[in-house]
């Protein structure tokens, strides 16, 4: 889901960055007060970001004939919230920017906002509603992990088609083009991360007393 | 949950992610990331890239890094459980 370096005008990636970085910055804060106060939590956060740089560096192939790769960041935001995953996003999508020539840094803010930012927040959205409805905890992280993977995709889309609109059908066509060529290839390995990600919140979750704020 | 529905899930996954290979094996399989490049590059034929990456690595030096990646990754993750999985077993 990366937008390739180069390849946002130099305002969008200035206003990208501009946007996401309060949200890195809050992350930052709101990790380093779990971590002072819950120093168990240590480990789980661990896990998130391991499952986050796992599945962010395996490019899947899709039913369209394209691969692209799930992104893991609903684990960490199911459990701690959000804001973390800012920070943990931020650092897998700087090791790809800098080391592997994906993504870059002018359109890291962009990156960022939609797979470290976007992605969570709809994740812990669909979670905590999920929870408020009564969804058994399975269901739950299976639909947050689902949406919140998606979202991250069909943000890219918005943010490329904002850049380059469409010469006749405006924003909504590029979007339909862009959403086209990352939604679709997306919709599958997305269910694939939800399964996976219910398989690993159970490993994380059925053999400790109780992940703090997870109704499991 | 159970080890069952645990594999269950995970068979799940695998087949998902194997059926493309099997369903569309005339698929290029390229990124979506090129692919939409390519659509910026061929419907705003004006638009100058103004920025490059620094530094590329060679096809076999990605392999290397998207491998270690994951092998940091997935180092974590199984770390941290099997320290639980240890814990309940004491």
């Amino acid at each position: 889901m990366h937008i390739m370096e180069g390849f946002l005008p130099a305002g969008h990636a200035v206003a990208w960055t501009c946007i996401s970085a309060p949200f890195v910055v809050a992350g930052a804060r709101s990790l380093k007060r779990i971590l002072a106060e819950r120093p168990e939590a240590r480990l789980n956060i661990a896990a998130s970001a391991g499952f986050t740089f796992v599945l962010s560096a395996l490019k899947l192939p899709s039913v369209t004939g394209s691969c692209s790769h799930p992104t893991g960041t609903a684990l960490g935001a199911m459990q701690f919230g959000p804001g973390i995953m800012a920070v943990i996003g931020a650092i897998v999508l700087l090791f790809q920017g800098l080391l592997l020539a994906h993504g870059g840094l002018s359109t890291m803010g962009a990156n960022v906002f939609s797979m470290a930012i976007a992605g969570p927040w709809v994740a812990y959205g669909v979670w905590t509603l999920a929870g408020r409805l009564g969804a058994p905890v399975a269901v739950a992280v299976f639909l947050s992990a689902f949406l919140g993977d998606l979202a991250t995709y069909v943000v890219t889309s918005a943010q490329l088609a904002a850049a380059f609109p469409d010469a006749e059908s405006g924003f909504v066509g590029a979007f339909a083009k862009f959403g086209g060529i990352f939604a679709i290839t997306q919709l599958p390995l997305a269910v694939a991360e939800g399964l996976v990600t219910v398989v690993v919140m159970n490993a994380l979750s059925s053999r400790t007393p109780r992940i703090e704020g997870a109704k499991a | 949950m159970s080890a069952r529905a645990n594999t269950l899930l995970l068979g799940a996954a695998a087949l998902i992610i194997a059926a493309p290979l099997v369903l569309n094996p005339a698929g290029q399989f390229g990124g979506t990331d090129d692919a939409a490049s390519q659509v910026v590059e061929s419907s705003n034929p004006g638009y100058e890239k103004w920025t490059a990456p620094f530094w590329q690595p060679s096809k076999e030096i990605e392999g290397l890094l998207f491998a270690l990646q994951a092998a940091f990754g997935a180092g974590l993750l199984g770390y941290v459980i099997g320290r639980r999985h240890g814990r309940r077993d004491k």
